[in-house]
């Protein structure tokens, strides 16, 4: 097979991109703008990495990260794409809450945010405001000592409601605890407050990519999925090229969307760096991963509208450890109705929760499918609070693990949000150590989901141009 | 380029990344962010459209220069004078 699949890409290019996430994506168009001769390398046989979806018998289609994206997305898409892609962005109305410590629906923006805790919670009108001032203040070149928890306390001293509120989605939007700088608390949570909630519309996940594909390919961008990179060949301390399917493909820029940790690990190797660097990368911790329940409607069955991103939990309390057990107490629920793709009028829900590796890693077979198997059990058991006899409804129903994450995308233990924090700077110095070398994706919060794994893409996209030009 | 030439590019390129902003009333002495929407990603596509228009390289060091309208045409003005 070796060389087969590889006859119709070029012996040389200017750069090669491994992994084709949003970031990969991203970064391959715009280095593409800017007339440079792109190779995108996929391990998987989609495109999209975590923005990924998947078909099953009845019709249905699953998507495994749409859930909702802030309203930047919008201009990010725009901007690096195409204005049609942005067009089918739309806004997120109905987010819920429910667990023991409240109940209710809101916009999630400022203003009903605002609403919230003056109203609901009693706090004082300038503290939420100056609440918010400060966290839509932060940057990345702001102090990075103070914690989010410390943050918090500042603010809401002893209310764990407020903190739950404000920081339940964010934890399950990137797995960051109260023990993360607040800086990146501050970025991401404004970037979800400044207007709310935003997804595509008139077509999922697949629509959505394959309109990258179609951009990418008019832009020139050579593509080959089902090709695992095996190697970023290094020669005089600077890259030289990838090996893929046993053969060296030239080039003189790599970009890794590949797991930064294992980027640096096998793709490269220790010995190409310096000690000092290889201290850095041992001390970068990976992120979380999840557990996922798609759940199918029949065809021609329907539900109720009851929102469309449901925070679910019957914890007392927020707790991020609680939050990553395998004794699940709380799971997001996204509903998808027929807007989302009007062409099958079929309703499904993704439940999402995150999870430990390890908690699912060294399960034996049976364990590991009984485990599936309860997983599937308790979730139905827990939707059918919000949407009653639902069982009867459907004809599909599966789950994914932190094994399933791991094997799709080849993150270090299945990890669904990258690296933490620490992980920014390594990904961002690995040029300086390596010249010609440049990773981009889920790295330090801040630069994971899709906005963040695009942006991430155009800011490597630029530092690369940069390089070619030396 | 002239001054005055440099300084419609810069409105050019911005209105390009901006386009629902109105950039008549941009004042030459205040910080361009304190008048108008433009995130970092915004300031980033500036920086990319005059490399890739103009081969102009602006370091990151001197990202502070182009805050405001007469500081970037100030700081280009030698750098694009040739073009
Ligand atoms: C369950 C879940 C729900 C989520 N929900 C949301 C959400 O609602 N909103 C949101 O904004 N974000 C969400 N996210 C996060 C978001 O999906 C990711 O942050 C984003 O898609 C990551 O993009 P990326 O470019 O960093 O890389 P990835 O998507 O991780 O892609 C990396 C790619 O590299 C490929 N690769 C790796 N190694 C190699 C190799 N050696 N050779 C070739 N290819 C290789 C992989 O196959 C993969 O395609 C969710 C994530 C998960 C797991």
């Amino acid at each position: 097979m070796a060389g087969d699949g590889l006859k119709d890409i070029k012996s040389e290019y200017d750069v090669i991109v491994i992994g084709s996430g949003l970031a990969g994506l991203t970064c391959a168009n715009m280095l593409a703008k800017f007339d440079r001769s792109v190779l995108i390398l996929e391990q998987h046989t989609k495109l999209g990495g975590l923005a990924t979806w998947f078909k099953r018998k009845g019709g249905h289609i699953f998507d495994v990260s749409l859930h909702g994206f802030p309203a930047g997305m919008i201009k990010t898409c725009r901007k690096y794409w195409t204005p049609e892609i942005a067009k089918s962005i739309v806004q997120l109305k109905g987010i819920r809450f429910d667990n023991p410590q409240f109940s209710f629906s809101t916009t999630f923006d400022v203003n009903d945010f605002t609403r919230i805790m003056t109203d609901n919670f009693k706090i004082p009108r300038e503290i939420v405001d100056d609440f918010f001032v400060t966290v839509r203040g932060m940057n990345f070149y702001d102090d990075q000592t103070m914690t989010t928890g410390e943050l918090f306390n500042k603010f809401f001293p002893g209310r764990e409601d407020v903190v739950r509120l404000l920081m339940e989605p964010i934890t399950y939007a990137n797995g960051s605890t109260l023990d993360d700088p607040a800086i990146s608390y501050g970025i991401v949570f404004s970037n979800f407050m400044s207007k709310g909630v935003y997804t595509f519309q008139g077509g999922g996940t697949d629509k959505v990519v394959g309109d990258m594909e179609t951009e990418l390919i008019k832009n020139g961008v050579d593509i080959k999925t089902g090709s695992p990179a095996e190697k970023i060949v290094i020669e005089n301390k600077k890259t030289a090229g990838v090996v893929v399917n046993g053969k060296t493909i030239k080039s003189n820029a790599v970009v890794s969307n590949g797991n930064l940790i294992s980027t640096i690990r096998n793709l490269i190797g220790y010995e190409n760096f310096s000690e000092k660097f290889i201290e850095e990368v041992k001390k970068v911790r990976i992120n979380n991963s999840s557990c996922q329940v798609y759940i199918g409607i029949k065809k021609g069955e329907k539900i109720d509208y009851i929102g469309d991103l449901l925070f679910t939990s019957t914890a007392e309390k927020f707790d991020s450890k609680a939050l990553c057990s395998k004794n699940i107490t709380s799971r997001t629920f996204s509903i998808y109705y027929p807007a989302t793709r009007p062409e099958t009028g079929m309703y499904s829900v993704v439940s999402s929760t995150n999870a430990n590796y390890q908690d699912w890693a060294y399960l034996s077979g049976e364990e590991y499918r009984a485990s599936k198997e309860e997983l599937i059990e308790s979730t139905l058991n827990a939707l059918d609070k919000y949407l009653p006899g639902i069982r009867g409804k459907i004809d599909w129903v599966e789950a994914a693990t932190p094994k399933t994450f791991e094997s799709y995308t080849l993150h270090v233990d299945g990890s669904s949000f990258g690296t933490k924090f620490e992980g920014l700077k390594v990904s961002m110095d690995l040029p300086t150590e390596l010249p010609g070398v440049f990773h981009t994706g889920s790295v330090g919060i801040i630069m994971s989901g899709w906005l963040g794994a695009a942006n991430y893409g155009v800011i490597t996209a630029n530092n690369v141009d940069k390089y070619l030009r030396l | 380029m002239t001054r005055e030439d440099i300084r419609s590019t810069i409105l050019e390129v911005i209105a390009d990344i901006v386009p629902d902003e109105d950039l008549s009333a941009l004042t030459g002495d205040v910080r361009i962010r304190d008048q108008i929407e433009l995130d970092s990603m915004d300031f980033l596509d500036i920086i990319m459209e005059l490399r890739k228009r103009y081969g102009v390289e602006v370091p990151e060091d001197d990202y502070m220069e182009l805050a405001t309208l007469d500081g970037s045409v100030n700081y280009l003005e030698p750098r694009m004078k040739e073009i």
